[in-house]
């Protein structure tokens, strides 16, 4: 689904931050992306949501070389793709209902055909009780949730999550983790970058692990 | 997919017993509304609106009064007979009178008579003045129809070969200098007009420079659920049409309050010295129908202005955004 050729990638004209990353994402995966802080796990992250453009090699996303995919493709393709970011990057002037809908809202479909959903999903998630509180007067647990909500209400291909359980206390990060292991057996491929070794062990899954820039990969 | 979602819901959400669904309320505006910035652009917008119109309202009421004037001097000419030794000045100004109404265009000509013209000179010379003692000029007014004026070299012509001494005076000149000035004054005034369009373009652009740096993480959380540009930008856009509009509404609504403040001011001091002055000079202040059109058209072409300059500011911000992230 999601490939990498000898993928480098360097800020203007600084060091290599990632070098030589060789890899593969198959459909219905479950990675872990991991390493010490500052090992690029961000930055890989940001290439794989086509938000950044690697200095040199291939990426090669849906069938596309990244290279050759233009500005108007992209919305198209990132619609594919769900993010939950480390700092949730909710909008604070919307309710969590609006936040978790905000994807659906933006393809100009009527509220009406995806109310349902959403509510759903915000059960799903164990926000149902929550869905009209704006995003201040959640705790970081329920944010993350939210968060992960918004990067599925689309039903994404690939879910990429940076740091899911870096804000929540370990019983919820289990749940978290059940959570990504259920969409993961509903069909979506899954990337938690994380160094929460921890969360990791409870998981029998691939891990990839950055380290200077270069990439390993233990299936 | 969100059929398994609800199938799994009791094991994975261990959420509270359902209850009825509130319906969410109406859904808030990407943009947020309201901050500090978009208070001072409306601000902004409405004393830029405000100013326009009362320009405009001054330019019409100018051009206005100008006409007026132009019309009620085109509407006269003057022969003027000087006098001379021997002269039958009488006889002269019949023919002169003759001559004149018998051309077309020429509604009358009438001779100012000797009381006229004593009355006439009164300032000047004071009273008890013996026209026979002097040689005064006689005068002889011809009325005109503005809409089909007289052939005037044809008339200066017929005149000067039967009344040497007679001279016609159109009042070309007198026109001319006022059609002049009130072009001058028209150009002034709209030339003032697109300046303060300008500087509203400006103020537009920087307060929506200013938004999108501030909304950044909006536009960015825009991106990565997948947003176009055409939909950030038409967000955007309603924002800042409705803050142009709301601005420019005020600014035209105290401008109209202006306006009928000063033609009531006006009709209810009629008469009186001061407003007799002021109507001599420009006319009764009154902004007609085609003034408060022309607020109406201010406001909406303002509204419109900050419409399309915010559409072209949020494309181009957006663009650069684009740029940036692909750099990286």
């Amino acid at each position: 689904m999601i490939r990498f050729e000898n993928v480098g990638l360097r800020y203007g004209m600084g060091p290599e931050i990632l070098r030589d990353i060789t890899f593969d994402l198959p459909e219905r995966s479950f990675q872990f992306l991991s390493g010490p802080s500052g090992a690029g796990k961000t930055t890989l992250l940001r290439l794989l949501f086509l938000s950044l453009k690697p200095t040199r090699g291939l990426i090669n996303v849906f069938g596309k070389d990244r290279a050759r995919i233009t500005r108007r493709e992209l919305p198209m393709l990132r619609r594919r793709i769900g993010v939950v970011f480390q700092d949730f990057r909710l909008l604070e002037h919307m309710t969590t209902y609006e936040n978790v809908a905000l994807p659906l809202r933006v393809r100009g479909r009527d509220e009406a055909s995806y109310r349902s959903d959403v509510i759903e999903l915000l059960k799903w998630v164990g926000l149902g009780e929550r869905m009209h509180v704006l995003p201040p007067v959640l705790s970081g647990g329920e944010k993350q949730r939210a968060a992960i909500a918004r990067a599925l209400i689309e039903q994404p291909e690939i879910l990429l999550a940076d740091e899911p359980t870096g804000n929540v206390d370990p019983p919820l990060a289990r749940r978290l983790l059940r959570l990504f292991l259920e969409l993961n057996r509903l069909g979506t491929a899954v990337v938690i970058a994380t160094h929460d070794l921890g969360l990791m062990e409870q998981v029998d899954a691939r891990r990839m692990i950055l380290d200077g820039g270069r990439l390993e990969i233990h299936d | 997919m969100t059929e398994a979602y609800s199938s799994d819901a009791q094991a994975a959400a261990q959420s509270a017993p359902a209850r009825a669904e509130r319906a969410p309320r109406k859904a808030a505006p990407i943009v947020p509304p309201r901050n500090v910035a978009g208070s001072a652009l409306i601000l902004v917008i409405a004393i830029m609106t405000f100013l326009s119109c009362l320009t405009l309202g001054a330019v019409t009421l100018v051009r206005d009064t100008a006409a007026t004037w132009q019309t009620q001097i085109a509407r006269e000419a003057t022969i003027q007979i000087k006098p001379a030794e021997g002269f039958d000045m009488e006889a002269a100004l019949a023919t002169a009178q003759r001559i004149a109404a018998g051309f077309s265009g020429v509604r009358s000509a009438a001779v100012v008579n000797r009381e006229a013209t004593v009355r006439l000179l009164e300032p000047w010379l004071g009273s008890g003045l013996d026209l026979d003692e002097l040689p005064v000029p006689r005068l002889v007014i011809v009325t005109i129809d503005p809409a089909s004026p007289p052939d005037f070299s044809a008339l200066r012509t017929a005149l000067s070969a039967e009344v040497p001494q007679a001279t016609l005076d159109d009042h070309r000149t007198w026109v001319d200098r006022l059609v002049a000035m009130a072009n001058t004054t028209v150009t002034i005034g709209i030339s003032v007009l697109v300046l303060m369009l300008s500087a509203t373009v400006l103020s537009v652009v920087f307060a929506t420079r200013g938004a999108m740096a501030g909304n950044d993480h909006i536009i960015e959380v825009l991106h990565f659920v997948g947003a176009e540009a055409r939909f950030i930008a038409g967000e955007f856009r309603r924002h800042f049409l409705f803050t142009g509009m709301k601005g420019a509404l005020a600014g035209g609504l105290a401008a109209t309050i202006v306006f009928i403040v000063f033609s009531w001011w006006s009709s209810r001091n009629m008469a009186t010295p001061q407003a007799d002055q002021a109507t001599a000079l420009f006319g009764n202040f009154a902004i007609g129908a085609t003034g408060y059109l022309g607020v109406a058209l201010v406001v909406l072409a303002v509204g419109g202005l900050t419409a399309a300059t915010s559409h072209l500011t949020v494309v181009s911000y957006l663009g650069d955004i684009d740029a940036r992230h692909h750099e990286g």
